[in-house]
């Protein structure tokens, strides 16, 4: 994985190269590639995200792929239960995101650019509210650090 | 599946899950992933029943038992929901001690006040967003995904009961969500109801202190402590002259 684009499946090198691969021509494809790839996989671009492993031993509730697609809609549709409904300890819930993908390092899944929830967010340019009301610490933590 | 959040983002599983589902069509979801199964039962086993339209919880308050200058229910709510100390007029409050004293008499009482959880809140009424919501269960809730901070309710509300918070905040209790920009208010303690504590936190504190000012219990049950107290003993609403029915009461007013 060289190319950053690729990260979300979206992979407009991918789908450029397909297409001068079917027009047939080498001699393009080489021009487009000489154009395009050093500005895709250049230095100095956006970085990465680098993906903080989840807490040794623990079983996400979803398989990744689904998970980084409809997080947001399971977390949304579960917040309506849990706030007016008063439904708790459902499938999908934020803490439970928190207890497992919190930092090693920092304790928390929002605190720097590294952290799992920001690593992506910030590189896909999506600015989350939820750690400005939520706890970003695993409850363990925060009891911890109130006691 | 493992989660493996190390794995590269691009990894696509077209192969697996198209197994996955012949697998599955073939032992007819038998033996299909006993991980994920279990996972999913212990999961679910959890799940709370939610706010129960049965139950109206609510609060009676002593005030012939509440010390005067005596705060542990305040500190005690503080502590539980993550609130730091009101320093300025404008700092939240969830629970606020009023004192009270009859001019002609000069009898004084000390009342702690917080959100009554009005059966007709009119907080709820004049919400623009739908932000503030009453329960099925009687609590008077603010949904702060929705709240504008329009602050509305804080002038609906007769009791003063409403807070804004005004700061950012950092460090938050993990059960109780709070944010600058929002408006908020005494919760009845509904992550501790919502597990199945009988109590909340002032209501324990008070106990605690030798007070036991304050009674919380299911106003809907007739045999529950709550019941038996306002059945026995004459308590008021406060302001009961604008009918929004409050949950909480209180007796020797």
């Amino acid at each position: 994985m060289t190319n950053p684009r690729c990260a979300f499946d979206a992979s407009p090198s991918r789908g450029r190269r397909q297409r001068t691969g079917r027009a047939g021509s080498a001699a393009s494809a080489w021009v487009l590639a000489t154009i395009l790839l050093p500005a895709y996989a250049g230095e100095g671009r956006t970085p990465l995200p680098v993906l903080e492993a989840a807490t040794a031993g623990t079983q996400c509730v979803e398989p990744a792929d689904v998970m980084r697609r409809n997080h947001m809609r399971f977390l949304k549709h579960q917040r309506d239960d849990t706030v007016r409904a008063g439904v708790r300890g459902a499938k999908y819930s934020l803490r439970a995101c928190v207890d497992c993908h919190a930092s090693q390092k920092t304790a928390s899944v929002a605190k720097v650019e590294t952290n799992f929830c920001v690593s992506c967010h910030s590189y896909a340019a999506v600015r989350i509210d939820c750690f400005e009301c939520h706890s970003s610490r695993p409850q363990a933590v925060a009891q911890q650090a109130s006691k | 599946m493992k989660t493996d959040p190390a794995a590269p983002l691009a990894e696509s599983k077209p192969r697996r899950r198209g197994f996955l589902g012949v697998a599955a069509a073939g032992m007819a979801g038998v033996a299909l992933a006993p991980g994920i199964r279990l996972i999913e039962i212990a999961q679910a086993a959890t799940v709370s029943a939610g706010a129960s339209p049965k139950v109206r919880w609510g609060m009676l308050i002593d005030t012939t038992r509440c010390a005067e200058g005596c705060t542990d229910c305040v500190d005690a709510c503080n502590t539980e929901n993550g609130i730091a100390p009101a320093t300025r007029s404008t700092d939240p409050q969830w629970i606020r001690k009023i004192e009270i004293k009859e001019v002609k008499t000069g009898r004084s009482a000390s009342v702690p006040v917080m959100c009554q959880h009005c059966a007709e809140p009119p907080c709820v009424d004049v919400c623009p967003t739908g932000a503030s919501f009453k329960r099925a269960d009687g609590i008077v809730l603010v949904d702060r995904h929705s709240c504008i901070g329009c602050r509305y309710c804080v002038m609906a509300c007769p009791y003063k009961a409403r807070s804004f918070v005004h700061e950012p905040l950092a460090d938050q209790k993990p059960d109780v969500p709070r944010g600058k920009g929002c408006v908020e208010s005494c919760t009845l303690c509904v992550h501790r109801i919502d597990r199945g504590d009988k109590t909340t936190a002032c209501a324990e504190a008070c106990a605690k202190a030798g007070h036991g000012a304050i009674v919380f219990g299911d106003l809907n049950d007739p045999a529950s402590e709550i019941s038996q107290r306002i059945r026995a003993a004459t308590s008021t609403q406060l302001r009961a002259d604008l009918h929004l029915d409050p949950g909480v009461r209180y007796q020797g007013l």
